[in-house]
C-alpha cells in the first residue's frame, strides 16, 4: 500500500474512532474537560494581559491626556523650545495633524491657607508644581481635559485669574501616596491660592480640581495662556510643549510625523518623541517584568492542563485497553488508535480554546475597556494582541496533543494478546 | 493454507516455566473447517493465538498462505491480520460505542475502502448473518447471539483467507450456539477456511476435522489417536 494511502487510512480510522468516542462519552465529563481547557486558555491570556494592561492602560492614558501621538518637549538645560512659532505653524500646516496643543510651563509654587496662617513659626502650606499655560480650545480638543474635572469647573477663555489644580497637589487626594507629594490642605473650588513663579506672585481663584492618573496632569496647575504670560517674566514667547494628534484615518504613523519634524530641523530646538518613546523607561521595564510574570503563571496553567489531558486520556485508554487490543488484533494499526486519542485531545483543546477566544474578545476585552481596573497609577485594561493570543492558542493545542499522545502510546504499545486477555 | 511445524510456546521465566505448547505439527488445507478441542488448559487458545499471529511462539514455524510468519515485522503481522485473517472471540469483542455496522466497517476503512463502500459491505455482511434489522444498534442493545453474529460479520466482511474463532459459543445458550456454528458451516461450504477452538463436543460434528490437545500436544485427530 503506498505510504500516502496508508496515512490516509490511518487518519480516517483515527478520526472515525475519535468522533464516535467523543459522541459516546459522558456529556458532563466532556463539558468539564472543555471547561478546564477554557480556564487554562484564559489563564494564559488574561493574567499576562491584565498585568501588561496595567502598564498599557497607563500608556494609553498618557497618550490620550498628555503626549498625543507625538510630543515636542524642551531640551534638557533649555528654558523653552526654540523657534516655537515656526514649529507651530509647520505643525498646523500638516494636513494629517488634527489636534495641537501648545503648552507653556514654568516651575512655580502654590500657597494655600495663607489668610488663616496665624503662627509664622509653622511652615506655610505650599506645594511645588509646573504652572502650565494652555489655549483651552486646543487642549480640550487634544486631551479633553475638562472630562477630568472632579470638583468645580473647567477654565473659561473669557475669564482671568482662575486656576485648575491637579488632584495630587491636594492632600485629600494624595494622602494615599503617603508623604510622596508636598500637598495643600483644604483647598476647594472658590478658594484663593497664591501662585509664585520666580519673583512674581499672583493670587488665583481655584476654578476646579482635575483628577487623573497621568502625573503630567494631576501634578500640574493649569491657567490660560494669557494669565500665564501675565505671571511669567521670560524673554520671548517660546513654548515648552507641543502635543499633537494624527488623524486616525491617515496612513501617517507617529514615526513618520516625528521624522518629518526632525527633517524640518526642529530636533535642535526641542526633543521630538512619539508617544511610545515618551513613556518612561521604568514603565517599559515593569511591562517586561509583568509579561514574564504572566507567562510564568500561564506556564503553570499549561502544565496543569497537560496533566489534566494526560490523566483523562490515560484513564480512557486504560479502561479501554481490551478494546485497543481487539482493534490491534483485527488489524487496526497502532498509529490509527493513537491518532484517535490525539484527535480527542485536539477536540478538547480546540473547543476550550475557541470558547476562551470568544470570552476574551467578545466579553473580557470590551468589558475591561469600558470598566478599567482602578489601580493607583493607571486604569488597567486587558491587553490581548491577536497574534500573541493565537500563539497561546496553538501552544495550548500543541501541549495538549503531546499530553494526549504519551498515555495513548503507553497503552497502545502493550502486547496485543495481553491487552485482549486483560493480563 | 496453514502449516505448523514443531511449535513450542513457553510462558514464565527460568525459575518457573510453563510449557503450554510442546512440538505441535499441524497442516490445514484451504477450505477446511478445523476444530481444536481439549480440556481447559490444554493449550487450544494458545495454539490459535500463535497461528492467528496474535502472539509469538517460543520456537517453531508457522506458514500462512505460503508466507513464513517468523520473520514478519510487527507491521507486516498487523497487515496480514487485517488482510488475510479474521477473528471471532469468545466474548464478541465489539467496540461498545460503535453500532453493529460501524464495528464491521473499521477493518474495511483501515484497508482503504471509502466510507460509502465500507458501509455497504458492512450492511451486506450483516444481512448475510441475519442482522439486517440491527445495523444501527449498539452492542449493548443486542443479545449475546446477535453480538456474536456482528463479531462474525466483522471477521468475514473483508473476505479473509482464514477465519479463527476462539470458543465462539461459550457465552451463548445452546440454540444461539448451534445457529452460530451452523453459520460457520455455511461459510465453510462457500469455501471459507475456519479454525475453531471449542471444548463443546456437540459442535464437533460441524467440523471437517477435529484435533484434540492435551498438555500442549496433539493427542488425537478426528477422534483417533494421532499417529
Amino acid at each position: 500500500m503506498p505510504m500516502q494511502n496508508k496515512w490516509n487510512n490511518v487518519l480516517r480510522v483515527g478520526w472515525f474512532l475519535a468522533l464516535r468516542q467523543i459522541k459516546g462519552s459522558n456529556i458532563a465529563t466532556t463539558v468539564l474537560i472543555v471547561f478546564i481547557m477554557m480556564l487554562t486558555f484564559l489563564n494564559l491570556v488574561v493574567v499576562s494581559g491584565i498585568l501588561i494592561g496595567l502598564i498599557e492602560g497607563g500608556n494609553r492614558a498618557n497618550k490620550e491626556q498628555y503626549t498625543g501621538d507625538v510630543i515636542i518637549t524642551t531640551l534638557s538645560g533649555e528654558q523653552d523650545i526654540g523657534h516655537s512659532h515656526e514649529i507651530e505653524s509647520t505643525i498646523r500646516a500638516m494636513p494629517d495633524i488634527t489636534d495641537l496643543s501648545v503648552r507653556y510651563l514654568a516651575s512655580g509654587q502654590l500657597e494655600a491657607n495663607y489668610k488663616t496662617r496665624r503662627d509664622f513659626d509653622v511652615l506655610p502650606d505650599t506645594a511645588g508644581t509646573q504652572v502650565t499655560g494652555i489655549t483651552l480650545a486646543d487642549e480640550e480638543s487634544l486631551s479633553q481635559l475638562s472630562k477630568f474635572v472632579v470638583e468645580g469647573e473647567f477654565l473659561d477663555e473669557s475669564e482671568s485669574g482662575y486656576i485648575l489644580i491637579g488632584a495630587n497637589l491636594l492632600y485629600r487626594y494624595s494622602a494615599g501616596f503617603g508623604d510622596f507629594f508636598a500637598s495643600l490642605e483644604g483647598v476647594y473650588p472658590g478658594d484663593e491660592v497664591k501662585v509664585t513663579i520666580g519673583k512674581n506672585t499672583r493670587t488665583f481663584i481655584v476654578k476646579g480640581i482635575m483628577d487623573t492618573k497621568v502625573d503630567q496632569v494631576s501634578l500640574r496647575a493649569f491657567v490660560t495662556k494669557a494669565d500665564f504670560w501675565r505671571l511669567v517674566d521670560r524673554p520671548g514667547l517660546n513654548a515648552n510643549e507641543f502635543a499633537m494628534r494624527i488623524n486616525p484615518d491617515s496612513s501617517l504613523t507617529s514615526d513618520d510625523v516625528k521624522n518629518n519634524l526632525v527633517q524640518a530641523g526642529f530636533a535642535d530646538d526641542g526633543k521630538i518623541q512619539t508617544a511610545m518613546e515618551a513613556i518612561p523607561d521604568f514603565l517599559n521595564q515593569i511591562r517586561l517584568a509583568f509579561g514574564l510574570l504572566g507567562n510564568v503563571i500561564g506556564a503553570v496553567g499549561i502544565v496543569v492542563a497537560s496533566i489534566t489531558i494526560f490523566i483523562v486520556i490515560f484513564i480512557n485508554a486504560v479502561t479501554r485497553r481490551k478494546y485497543i487490543g481487539i482493534m490491534k488484533g483485527i488489524g487496526i494499526s497502532e498509529r490509527a488508535i493513537e491518532i484517535s486519542y490525539i484527535f480527542q485531545s485536539i477536540f478538547y483543546a480546540t473547543i476550550g480554546g475557541l470558547i476562551g477566544l470568544f470570552v476574551v474578545y467578545i466579553m473580557l476585552v470590551p468589558f475591561f475597556y469600558a470598566h478599567p481596573l482602578d489601580f493607583p497609577f493607571s486604569d488597567g485594561i486587558l491587553v490581548a494582541p491577536i497574534n500573541e493570543t493565537m500563539f497561546k492558542f496553538f501552544l495550548l493545542l500543541f501541549v495538549t496533543i503531546i499530553a494526549g499522545y504519551i498515555p495513548a502510546r503507553q497503552i497502545v504499545k502493550k502486547n496485543t494478546l495481553d491487552s485482549i486477555l486483560g493480563r | 493454507m496453514i502449516s505448523v511445524k514443531n511449535l513450542y510456546k513457553t510462558y514464565g521465566n527460568k525459575d518457573l516455566e510453563t510449557h503450554v505448547l510442546q512440538g505441535i505439527d499441524l497442516q490445514v488445507p484451504a477450505g477446511e473447517f478445523l476444530g481444536i478441542m481439549g480440556k481447559s488448559g490444554a493449550g487450544k487458545s494458545t495454539l490459535m493465538y500463535q497461528i492467528g499471529l496474535l502472539d509469538h511462539p517460543t520456537s517453531g514455524e508457522i506458514v500462512l498462505n505460503g508466507i513464513n510468519t517468523e520473520k514478519l515485522t510487527m507491521q507486516e503481522r498487523t497487515n496480514m491480520r487485517l488482510s488475510a485473517l479474521g477473528y471471532v472471540f469468545q466474548d464478541y469483542a465489539l467496540i461498545p460505542e460503535l453500532t453493529a455496522s460501524e464495528n464491521v466497517m473499521i477493518p474495511l476503512l483501515m484497508q482503504g475502502k471509502s466510507m460509502e463502500e465500507a458501509k455497504k459491505i458492512a450492511e451486506d455482511t450483516l444481512s448475510k448473518v441475519g442482522l439486517s434489522h440491527r445495523i444501527s444498534n449498539k452492542p449493548s442493545q443486542l443479545s449475546g447471539g446477535e453480538q456474536q453474529r456482528v463479531s462474525i460479520a466483522r471477521a468475514i466482511a473483508h473476505e479473509p483467507k482464514i477465519l479463527f474463532a476462539d470458543e465462539p459459543t461459550a457465552n451463548l445458550d445452546t440454540v444461539s450456539g448451534i445457529s452460530i456454528v451452523e453459520l460457520f458451516r455455511d461459510l465453510n461450504e462457500k469455501g471459507q477456511t475456519i479454525v475453531m477452538v471449542t471444548h463443546e463436543e456437540e459442535y464437533a460434528k460441524y467440523c471437517d476435522r477435529i484435533v484434540y490437545l492435551e498438555d500442549g500436544k496433539i493427542v488425537r485427530e478426528n477422534g483417533l489417536k494421532k499417529k
